[in-house]
């Protein structure tokens, strides 16, 4: 579609309240040759039965439905690997459900989880993600990947899933980074950013105290994006519980965790970027046709709409869930955000879908600090820090679990228990990881407000999961 | 002695001959560090699979003949009806009609420019070009898509244009049977198997 109608663009409403009580990951890494994935999930679970004081057991005890995401069957070499991990988890014989939206998946799962309890089905969901990725060798495994592209018509080419991304980069770092030296060093900064985050995160994969030129002098894997601007490849689980009120209140009673509101909103666009047709860019609320009317001018080449150079299915995403919750500036109206950075090229691309900053302007929201937890320009707090985790970049894409980590992440945020979670010396120990001696605590101050968005293949599907404490709610009947 | 997997179709069929898979038991997967234990076991395989075109096959088929197919939305009651399609779409995603095949060959030789590019040097196993492989996007005038192939000739940059070459000889009725050459390229230039 290029043209949308009332109906299509109608405001999701949840028929009663939903709530994330606890969420939980397990240890993040390359290859795992002496766990099976059911280890890894239940790793998971059990991490998000303590931090509500309870037991696995107990925690069970209020399951009704369960969603899974799981998405490349062919890596972990197991179909219907999702019974084989509700089994072991002992969760039979509970209705369960598959769910896969390629890079997506843990948004996905956690979009289902919620409409779930949403319509009264469930009053307890269990989100469980996860992937295993170290069953082939990475080549094999980029193979694999980009057989989430068009197997006719873009996998013959290279069979890499990179270069489906660079074609991308390239444009906008003509149309929109005008070829600017400055701009390359800014998506740079990005992966220093984030594999530096990395190393405040036992749970993160690639910790790495990096320079700009360190991002620059790395291997090239697909023009202009070099092996430090790529997301990992991984494998570890995640998961979250997702309940009614009366459920959450119950739960989460003389613990750490506050139930805290979650929506989830979804958007989608075309599996190959060949078959984007040119269309108006959908506004979001802090948005005007107007700033649009001469983006063409401004930067030549950038007229055409989602061109090469944003995503749709995230703006639609953030349209849903913007005007669901009565956000009207994202900037303004959240703390905290974790975003998909399958490439540092996407990362930039995303702040525009998401209204962050507007389209062409992206590479501000790096340039200016405000996406850092401490902005390196003025000292103080960053605006809205992105991506603390370490994010696909630093801290893990183990596909399927990659969008319930981030909500993880943005959850210990509004809790005020990130430094307690991530700097407990127990776990660095546990995962065999040395806690840095320059270790940092990332909590955002009063973080109230947080958005994680999941995204897929080269834009193909995208989520949009928001947490709010239910006393900051923007709009009361949301 | 073993013969890779043949197939054709026949009343509606598939009828294969030859060998789709290869037996082989895997190796032990032994921990170095833990006196050799067992952890794993490596799993070998080979399979060939039989995929259909279906409704695209006239795209692959006409490759072969030097031709470059695509599709147009003739529904007179559909919105955006006249759109042309490349990639080839069997049904216009707008009114879920069945497109028209249309020869879009001289388009393409008149029209054709790079919308974006990127140099491969990496690629995932099983690629079968040459590296580093030139991604290539292409527009075409009156088209409302823009189609991905590779440069084979030259480095490519944004608004360059180039026109289609087709592997005749030895085809592999893949979308590896296209590539694309800058404007003036001479024929004796060309990949092996390759013609304008």
């Amino acid at each position: 579609m290029i043209k949308f109608s009332d109906k299509q663009l109608k405001i999701p409403k949840l028929m009663r309240p939903v709530y994330l009580v606890t969420a939980g990951q397990s240890k993040f890494d390359r290859a795992f040759p002496d766990k099976r994935t059911e280890e890894l999930c239940i790793d998971a679970l059990t991490q998000a039965a303590e931090m509500i004081n309870m037991s696995p057991a107990e925690l069970k005890s209020y399951i009704h439905t369960c969603y899974y995401g799981h998405f490349a069957d062919h890596f972990g070499d197991q179909l219907l690997g999702e019974a084989v991990i509700h089994d072991r988890l002992g969760l039979d014989p509970l209705g369960n459900c598959g769910v896969k939206t390629g890079g997506a998946t843990g948004g996905s799962t956690l979009w289902e989880g919620v409409k779930a309890v949403a319509s009264g089905y469930s009053d307890c969901v269990l989100a469980m993600g996860w992937e295993r990725m170290d069953e082939v060798p990475t080549d094999e495994g980029n193979f694999y990947i980009s057989c989430a592209a068009d197997k006719d018509w873009e996998g013959p080419l290279g069979h890499i899933y990179a270069g489906y991304y660079a074609v991308m980069a390239q444009k906008y770092w003509k149309v929109f980074g005008k070829e600017e030296d400055s701009f390359r060093r800014t998506l740079a900064e990005i992966a220093v950013k984030h594999h530096g985050y990395a190393r405040m995160n036992p749970w993160a994969q690639a910790p790495m105290k990096i320079t700009v030129e360190d991002v620059l002098n790395s291997p090239v894997v697909a023009y202009p994006l070099r092996a430090l601007d790529c997301c990992l490849m991984s494998v570890g689980a995640a998961c979250a519980i997702i309940c009614d009120e009366a459920t959450a209140v119950k739960l989460t009673k003389n613990t750490k965790n506050k139930p805290l509101r979650i929506w989830v909103t979804a958007g989608s666009h075309t599996l190959r970027p060949a078959d984007r047709r040119d269309m108006a860019i959908p506004l979001l609320p802090n948005e005007t046709a107007k700033q649009y009317k001469d983006l063409g001018k401004k930067f030549p080449g950038g007229e055409r709409y989602p061109g090469f150079t944003g995503f749709l299915a995230a703006r639609m995403a953030a349209y849903y869930a913007y005007n669901q919750v009565g956000i009207k500036d994202p900037t303004e109206d959240l703390d905290v955000v974790e975003l998909h950075d399958a490439f540092t090229i996407s990362d930039v691309q995303t702040y525009e879908d998401i209204g962050i900053r507007p389209y062409g302007y992206g590479r501000d929201y790096v340039e200016s600090g405000d996406c850092y937890h401490t902005n390196p320009k003025t000292g103080k707090p960053g605006k809205l820090p992105s991506n603390l985790s370490g994010g696909l970049i630093g801290c893990m894409h183990s596909v399927g679990a990659t969008g319930i980590m981030q909500v993880f992440e943005i959850a210990t945020h509004i809790w005020n228990r990130w430094a307690e979670i991530h700097g407990d010396d127990k776990i660095w120990k546990k995962f065999n990881r040395q806690k840095p001696s320059d270790w940092t605590n990332l909590q955002v101050k009063g973080a109230k407000r947080a958005l994680a968005i999941s995204h897929a293949g080269v834009g193909s599907h995208v989520t949009a999961t928001i947490l709010m404490d239910p006393d900051k709610l923007i709009k009361k009947d949301a | 002695m073993s013969m890779t997997g043949q197939v054709h179709v026949k009343k509606g069929q598939y009828k294969i001959k030859g060998d789709f898979h290869h037996l082989e038991f895997g190796e032990p997967i032994r921990m170095a560090d833990e006196n050799w234990r067992l952890i794993g076991i490596t799993n070998p395989r080979q399979l060939t699979h039989m995929h259909s075109y279906g409704g695209e096959s006239h795209f692959f088929e006409n490759l072969s003949k030097g031709k470059l197919m695509a599709t147009r939305c003739d529904n007179q009651k559909c919105e955006t009806k006249g759109s042309i399609y490349q990639p080839f779409r069997i049904h216009c995603p707008d009114c879920l009609g069945k497109n028209t095949v249309i020869d879009m060959t001289d388009i393409a030789k008149k029209t054709a420019k790079v919308h974006t590019f990127m140099v491969c040097e990496r690629s995932g196993a099983f690629n079968l070009l040459d590296k580093p492989i030139k991604f290539i996007n292409i527009e075409f005038d009156g088209v409302c898509t823009i189609l991905m192939s590779y440069l084979a000739i030259g480095e490519p940059k944004m608004g360059m244009r180039v026109v289609p070459i087709f592997q005749k000889l030895d085809p592999t009725y893949t979308i590896l049977d296209m590539a694309w050459v800058p404007e003036g390229t001479k024929e004796k230039q060309l990949p092996k198997g390759f013609s304008f």
